[in-house]
């Protein structure tokens, strides 16, 4: 279990991680959303004392990071898959790991193979590797200790389609058999697969967490209409909340704050023809997302749904 | 597959767990060993010293003046390369953690900085030790050599003190790279720095005594470059030990306290 509480980091007067606290539970894989610049890297940094706090706690199963005796047999970390000195090859990379946790050798093997890094590819020098295969590798060294819980960050950048997938059975593997992962990714769909909890950060501070299908539900509906102008007037008269649906990819769409059923009947007492009215799952959570990213993101949300 | 193997392993182990024995400090010097030479220009800085010693030795043999053809001339010369070696090996055996990043692994498997540091210096010392042993060893035979094909008396004019005195220079120089290396933590300001003092800094040292009569009273207090040069011609007085141990506070302990203090602190990226 990993536990953060009230953790804050500022540099001089910007605060780059406000206020952050959430538990990262055994047997759940935990996902750490939020856009690029949003605080994810800082928080984990600090849970590993790579940078000092300003203030709050993190703790990995009951104790502080530091207090680990041996921290690589409790706690596997993948923080920057490429932060490995380019000369080494990838095998010498883990047999160092190996030799600081006071692993048998054979250890080095069982992961390589694990990892599906061939013996030709482990004997290459980590400046020939591919983003993927560096993943491969950061992830072969956090499990190299059998850890009781995982910190990644970003684990599944570089990977293929393929890989993504491999990575992601690995994982869920790994929380069923009562292990702890906490994992951070800027992308919804990436971790929408694979966690069972979600804490969602922006601008250093958490916006929303909770299990996924907590989040998930708390979508209300979306409603989809050629006249999405008279459809907003009826639901003003109302008195319903709503929202443009950025998340639909389009401008005939409204996500509502209530039942399916009910603005079913708005939208027949104003006469508003629909083209589509479901239970918006995830929807919220989505559009939330694209809230954080808008003030960040280079590219116009409104335009495509698949940031 | 792979889900079945971790399956395996983790209902062996998941259940119930031991407390793990804290890493002890000589597997971190054995592995900071290790990653001394485990990269191409890690070994090859190593390897150079042995070459460069054969290198300096042949050197003696073929150019040297046969009376001066004994074992201080054949350490001298291997002494020279030597002193420019060693400090590279300490200083990026610390800052290539953070020039190459591989700190991010290396201090969350350690997290105690200090202790990896710590590790490294032992390292660095016994490194100099070794070196200057070996490339002794090959000034001797050198010495053996050089003198057959030249048909002169063997000459053994260095004493074990002899001996101490360089290794102590050889070590101090390399410790000061050390210093560098934790004080500014990137590889090529930290080479840059340490040529910038053992060249640039001790060249205006020497021309400011040379006109300037304080300065020249001064020097062996304050200007620990020279001081340590001292150390090659040995037979150190009172008086110049205390001149090492006062410029060597100012020069090289001082800086490594500020360089730990704001390395235990900094944030590693």
């Amino acid at each position: 279990m990993i536990t953060v509480d009230s953790l804050t980091k500022t540099y001089g007067g910007f605060t780059a991680v406000d206020d952050v606290s959430f538990t990262a539970r055994s047997g759940r894989v935990t996902g750490f959303l939020g856009p690029n610049g949003a605080g994810k890297s800082t928080t984990m940094r600090i849970m590993v004392g790579l940078t000092p706090a300003t203030s709050g706690t993190a703790h990995v199963g009951g104790r502080r990071y530091a207090d680990l005796p041996n921290p690589g047999l409790e706690v596997g970390v993948l923080l920057d898959a490429s932060a490995q000195h380019a000369g080494r090859t990838g095998r010498e990379i883990l047999t160092v790991a190996q030799r600081t946790m006071g692993l048998p050798r054979r250890r080095v093997d069982e992961m390589l193979e694990l990892v599906s890094l061939t013996p030709e590819e482990a004997g290459r020098r980590v400046r020939n590797y591919s983003l993927g295969m560096r993943q491969r590798l950061g992830i072969a060294t956090a499990l190299l200790g059998d850890p009781e819980a995982l910190i990644l960050d970003e684990p599944a950048n570089g990977l293929d389609p393929a890989g993504i997938r491999w990575m992601r059975d690995l994982l869920r593997g790994y929380a069923d058999q009562g292990g702890t992962v906490l994992l951070s990714s800027h992308l919804l769909h990436e971790i929408e697969v694979i966690a069972d909890d979600l804490v969602v950060i922006g601008q250093g501070r958490i916006v929303a967490q909770g299990t996924k299908a907590e989040l998930l539900a708390s979508a209300g509906t979306l409603v989809r209409t050629p006249d999405v102008r008279r459809l907003a007037h009826a639901l003003v008269d109302a008195n319903i909340d709503f929202t443009d649906s950025a998340a639909s990819g389009t401008h005939d769409a409204l996500r509502v704050d209530a039942e399916a059923e009910l603005v079913g009947q708005v939208a027949l007492r104003a006469g508003v023809p629909l083209t589509e009215l479901r239970a918006a799952d995830g929807a919220g959570l989505e559009e939330m997302f694209l809230d954080l990213t808008a003030d960040t993101q280079r590219d116009d949300t409104s335009e495509g749904a698949a940031a | 597959m792979t889900t079945l193997t971790l399956e395996h392993e983790h209902e062996a182990v998941r259940t119930e767990r031991a407390v793990p024995a804290p890493i002890p400090f000589s597997r971190i010097v054995s592995v900071e060993l290790r990653k001394s030479f485990d990269t191409r220009s890690g070994f090859w800085l190593l390897a150079s010293i042995a070459i460069t010693s054969v290198l300096a030795t042949g050197a003696v043999i073929l150019w040297a003046p046969q009376d001066e053809l004994t074992y201080a001339t054949f350490g001298a010369a291997i002494g020279f390369p030597m002193a420019v070696i060693l400090p590279m090996i300490a200083i990026l055996s610390v800052t290539s953690e953070w020039s190459q990043r591989s700190g991010l692994t290396s201090f969350t498997l350690v997290p105690h900085r200090g202790r990896v540091i710590s590790a490294k210096a032992t390292v660095a010392i016994s490194t100099a030790v070794v070196s200057m042993v070996l490339a002794f060893a090959i000034g001797a035979v050198g010495n053996l050599v050089g003198t057959t094909i030249a048909g002169t008396d063997l000459v053994w004019d260095m004493g074990l003190d002899d001996f101490l005195y360089i290794v102590g220079a050889n070590t101090l120089g390399m410790l000061m790279g050390f210093m560098l290396g934790v004080l500014i933590r990137n590889s090529a300001g930290a080479i840059v720095a340490y040529f910038v003092y053992s060249l640039v800094l001790s060249s205006l040292s020497e021309v400011l005594a040379a006109s300037q009569s304080w300065w020249s009273d001064l020097r062996p207090w304050a200007d620990f470059n020279y001081t340590q040069n001292l150390l090659f011609e040995g037979g150190f007085t009172g008086e110049q030990w205390a001149n090492l141990a006062v410029s060597g506070a100012l020069w090289l302990v001082a800086p490594l306290a500020v360089g730990l203090a704001l390395l235990l602190r900094s944030e590693v990226k």
